[in-house]
């Protein structure tokens, strides 16, 4: 037993022997619970993940001897949890509509039985090592949960229970390890949320995320077990891709970190997830989602907490071979709150008052992410989306350009275009992605070989426009040749007819591969075609008044992602209209119209 | 309660108190400091440990003779007295009367700080709020239960566009209960009167609730009101089923405060030597509107707050931004054109607006029309910034088309009385007025069936008519 030594907001210096660093601690006559971050004699220094207010010094302090871990099993997915993994639907039976203080709730439900279907080929004697299998509980309708052994255990089976009912803490098998211990394997286990849970070995990611988002899967694609981050100034809608993402990636899993934002965001998601379906299991999204809340008002040593916690689950998911992706909205809060508890650790500052260790914590948390052999020898990944929210969307501050250089895909926000309502406002100038080539394999192969190419010139265009429209803003569009502003049109017809992209338009909220190329397809061949007419002396405006030009603006939301071939006969509607324009100029019909 | 004095004070820093030799002293505890002339002033247990005890004054420490001062711990937090009465009061920063009446006399008693609300126990806000202000309402739609701040600068209309909007707000569906909590910090004597006589003329001064703390008083106080303010708010809606309306002001006031002591303490400066917590001081705040699950009333809140040299970027409104669900933004330019309210609208934001709006709610065009008036204005500045290089002459057709969209939009649909209710109705009919001057075919983001019905394409219009009857700035050009 030790005691509180002084209190000074969320850090709280104990006296306390033979505790370790990262320990947990729980301290004072409420029972406040915080990890140990520093060491000093026989004085510990304890970050306290909940509001110390009515704390006294010398009251008690107790080590619980272990690190903040998770519990892992059934009974994760479509839960809420706090930044310590606390199911808040608990907390709020327990204290009602606020969150008390020094509960102490098991994560997952005690009570609860689940119907284990233990691995039949498994028998006495058999050894097993750490991750693999003792058999698969059905968590819900299109999650098939397996219970792994301990990453850090291995033996013999000396006991296997039969298929049944169980609780998560009901003994399911024992195994005898080399040193003669034998362990009780339950439903669930603890990892350790700093310890990355291991694995066979590291898998070249090769395989897109689809997040039925055009701008996002076509123009800067992600991969499965990739790294990606989505920076950009308030109201740029930043969480509005991270729950697009949310909604329709076609992964097994989804976490959903919300940590240090808004309340009402976390209430938007847990009422309209369970109305949604997955397009591609066709079941409630909630089934396949798991969130972890720490919204702005809850204590900021638990928010610091909350993206180790949501990694942990996400990289339990991996090893039982699912392809899980995790969204954390937003990593600058996190980083706000390793700034805090450093600022009152009294450590120097280096870059905005952030301590020096940012850049490497960062990086850590992101190489988390990844495809792997798992050890029971499937493949997993792990896909990590970090939102960042840099102040005064200077995207030059420490945790924006830390980031930048970590992730491989960056799809940058901008304030402009949102202010334009271009939603999702990626910007195409400053965005990125070094998964191109990998991901052009694939799309080559399931939709179109041309796509790379298309992807490119989409590009150019857009690009050759920003540098025409500097020009304009400068001696006005007189200044540009009849090919120079049809390259502006061009643009206008990429941006309204394939970026922007309504999360809230049913029709268009989700866009398959197919009708993403699609859409990207008749622009460029909109475009292409164009250039043939004012070269024939067709003026500009003419062509920008075809009736098809309008309607293929509005196409995205005319036709669904299952409507697909109707788009590709709009394509041939306007091939015939611009093939009447160029009929008109004296040349002749080409032969495939 | 332990009524023991300490007269240990061993210094004093700013609004900084230190006492030494106090022990076990809870963190967060209200103390009571006297001084050598028998003056009481308030404060709180900032940081604790056995040797010393570090007390946040709230009058601050000026005057104090560290000999002669006496430290009482009350062994309590801050607590705010709620009962029926606070209802047309007017209370300080530390919740004690500034009306010459008696204090409140209540059992119930409520920490100012709160806890945090449990995101499994919140609602999320859907009920379409009309204030009459058709930027808002068709562009900008507040829901009740949403945290929609008036981002503003020195000089522009901020208090009358929040005094209008709590005259005029109102459910479409039905009447409930209503009140309004008003936290001013470091107002005007001049600002705290006119909303002291906006809430009389109204005839709503008995449903409101007032927090002052006024330019001259100890600016300390400002880190306890909007506290106290928010407990109030809390027991209005939670308890009496009240729909609430929290206004407060100005919110830089209070983040200067919270600097200020910041700095005192010696903590590491994050931006512009504001705090590195300023984030979550402000989130504590403001995530305190909201609606919970199996309560009637709401908190619906509206900051306003003044950027410093109107930057956007400055950490008060770009901080605020982050936690709010939106904001709106006044323009200097639209106010020296004399357009009320001068409401930005490029930037300004409601993030919960597509929820509360639509066939179930207002029109089933509404989330169309807003998407289009927005992508038309935002074209429209284009045209004009290019008029301004090249001279609206050489301009084509199309541009010339939108340069005057931008003008109407502006004067009719930006504009408006300060006296004038505006159904939503009228704000959309507004709108389509204002598009029909467009083609259809630049109109993509509504849908054919829209144009259809709203869109009056080729009507001949009158430009003189587009000039706002009854708004006296409009028609100085």
């Amino acid at each position: 037993m030790g005691e509180i030594i002084d209190i000074n907001g969320p850090i709280v210096t104990v006296r306390l022997e033979r505790v370790r660093n990262g320990d947990q601690v729980k301290i004072g006559r409420i029972g406040l619970v915080g990890e140990v971050i520093g060491l000093d004699g026989d004085r510990a220094v304890v970050q306290v993940y909940e509001s110390t207010e009515g704390a006294r010094p010398g009251e008690a302090a107790e080590s619980l001897g272990h690190p903040l871990s998770v519990e892992l099993g059934p009974g994760l997915m479509g839960n809420i949890f706090d930044g310590v993994q606390r199911p808040l639907p608990e907390l709020l039976k327990i204290s009602g509509d606020q969150i008390g203080r020094g509960i102490e709730v098991p994560s997952l439900n005690r009570e609860t039985s689940w119907r284990f279907e233990a691995d039949s080929s498994l028998s006495m004697g058999d050894r097993l090592t750490g991750g693999a299998v003792i058999g698969t509980v059905q968590e819900t309708e299109i999650i098939k949960h397996h219970i792994l052994v301990p990453p850090d255990i291995s033996g013999e089976i000396v006991e296997h229970g039969a298929s049944g009912e169980y609780t998560v803490d009901d003994v399911i098998a024992r195994v005898k390890s080399d040193d003669g211990h034998i362990h009780d394997l339950r439903l669930f286990h603890r990892w350790p949320v700093r310890t990355p849970r291991p694995y066979e070995g590291r898998n070249h990611a090769a395989v897109p995320l689809i997040t039925g988002q055009r701008v996002l899967d076509t123009f800067f694609p992600i991969l499965k077990g990739g790294k990606g981050a989505v920076p950009g100034p308030f109201g740029a809608g930043k969480t509005m891709v991270q729950q697009q993402i949310a909604r329709w990636a076609n992964a097994d899993i989804v976490i959903y970190v919300g940590c240090g934002e808004r309340g009402n965001e976390l209430v938007d998601i847990l009422e309209s997830f369970p109305e949604l379906t997955d397009p591609h299991t066709g079941r409630s999204l909630m089934e396949r989602t798991l969130l972890v809340a720490n919204t702005s008002n809850m204590p900021v040593v638990a928010r610091e907490a909350s993206i180790y916690v949501g990694v942990t689950i996400a990289e339990y998911y991996r090893d039982q071979g699912y392809d899980v992706v995790m969204v954390a909205d937003s990593t600058s809060r996190w980083a706000e709150a390793l700034r805090e508890v450093s600022g009152r650790l009294g450590q120097m500052p280096v870059e905005e008052g952030y301590p020096a260790y940012l850049a490497s914590r960062l990086s850590a948390f992101y190489e988390r992410a990844g495809r792997v052999e798992t050890l029971r020898g499937n493949l997993g990944s792990v896909t990590l989306i970090g939102a960042v929210s840099p102040p005064g969307g200077d995207f030059s501050e420490p945790v924006t350009s830390h980031t930048k250089e970590i992730v491989p895909t960056f799809w940058a926000l901008s304030k402009e275009l949102a202010d334009a309502r271009h939603y999702p406002a990626v910007d195409w100038l400053d965005s990125f992605s070094g998964y191109v080539d990998t991901a052009a394999h694939w799309w080559s192969r399931e939709v179109d070989p041309t796509w790379a190419a298309r992807r490119a010139q989409a590009l150019a265009v857009l690009s050759q426009a920003d540098d025409l429209s500097r020009i304009v803003n400068l001696v006005g569009p007189e200044a540009l040749s009849p090919t120079q502003r049809w390259v502006l049109e061009g643009a206008a017809l990429i941006k309204e007819g394939v970026l922007q992209q309504s999360a809230i338009d049913e029709v268009d909220s989700y866009a398959s591969p197919r009708k993403q190329f699609l859409l990207l397809d008749i622009a460029l061949c909109i475009y292409d075609e164009g250039h043939k007419l004012i070269e024939l002396g067709v003026p500009v405006e003419q062509i920008s008044r075809l009736p098809s030009m309008a309607r293929f603006r509005r196409l995205k939301s005319v036709y669904t992602s299952e409507q697909a071939d109707d788009i590709d006969a709009f394509n041939r509607q306007v091939k015939k209209d611009i093939d009447e324009l160029r009929v008109e100029y004296g040349a002749p019909r080409e032969a495939e119209a | 309660m332990r009524e023991k004095e300490f007269r240990m004070a061993a210094a004093a820093r700013g609004a900084l108190l230190y006492m030494k030799g106090v022990r076990g002293v809870a963190l967060g505890d209200r103390v009571v400091v006297r001084d050598q002339s028998g003056r009481r002033r308030s404060g709180q247990v900032i940081r604790t440990s056995n040797e010393v005890v570090l007390v946040q004054v709230f009058e601050g420490t000026e005057g104090l003779d560290l000999d002669q001062t006496w430290a009482g711990f009350l062994e309590k937090p801050f607590e705010l007295s709620l009962s029926p009465e606070i209802l047309g009061r007017v209370f300080s920063g530390t919740g004690a009367p500034r009306d010459d009446r008696p204090p409140i006399i209540s059992t119930l008693k409520r920490n100012v700080n709160g806890a945090p609300v449990n995101p499994a126990a919140r609602t999320y806000p859907k009920e379409f709020i009309q204030t009459g202000i058709s930027t808002i309402d068709g562009l900008n739609s507040l829901v009740r239960g949403q945290k929609l701040p008036i981002f503003s600068g020195s000089g522009l209309p901020h208090n009358r566009l929040a005094a209008q909007i709590v005259r005029q707000a109102k459910l479409l569906s039905q009447e409930a209960d209503f009140s309004v909590v008003f936290a001013a910090m470091g107002v005007s004597y001049t600002d705290a009167r006119f909303f002291e006589e906006e809430f009389e003329s109204s005839g709503v001064l008995r449903n409101v609730v007032m927090f002052i703390n006024l330019a001259d008083d100890p600016p300390m106080e400002r880190l306890l009101l909007p506290r106290a303010a928010l407990t109030a708010a809390e027991y209005l809606a939670y308890e009496l089923d009240q729909h609430v309306l929290v206004v407060l002001t100005d919110m830089t006031n209070y983040a200067e405060a919270l600097r200020e002591v910041a700095t005192a303490k010696g903590d590491v400066p994050a931006r512009k030597g504001y705090p590195g917590y300023l984030y979550s001081d402000l989130a504590e705040l403001y995530e305190r509107a909201g609606r919970i699950h199996e309560r009637h009333g709401s908190i619906t809140m509206m900051p306003v707050l003044s950027m410093p040299s109107d930057d956007i970027t400055h950490p008060i409104p770009d901080l605020t931004g982050y936690i709010t669900e939106g904001q709106i933004v006044l323009s200097r330019e639209l106010q020296s054109q004399g357009i009320y309210p001068p409401v930005n609208v490029p930037p300004s934001l409601s993030r919960l607006m597509k929820d509360g709006i639509g066939a179930d709610f207002t029109r089933e065009d509404h989330p169309r029309v807003a998407a289009q008036l927005y992508a038309a204005y935002a074209r429209s500045l284009e045209a004009r910034n290019l008029a301004s290089i090249i001279g609206a002459e050489e301009l084509s057709e199309r541009d010339r088309r939108y340069l005057e969209f931008a003008e109407g939009f502006e004067k009719r649909f930006v504009g408006q009385g300060e006296d004038e209710d505006r159904s939503i109705i009228e704000t959309l009919e507004i709108a389509w007025e204002l598009l029909s001057g467009l083609p259809p075919e630049a109109l993509n983001r509504v849908t054919e069936e829209d144009l259809q019905k709203y869109h009056q394409w080729g009507r001949a219009r009158d430009p003189e008519e587009t000039a706002t009857a009854g708004d006296a700035g409009v028609n100085g050009d």
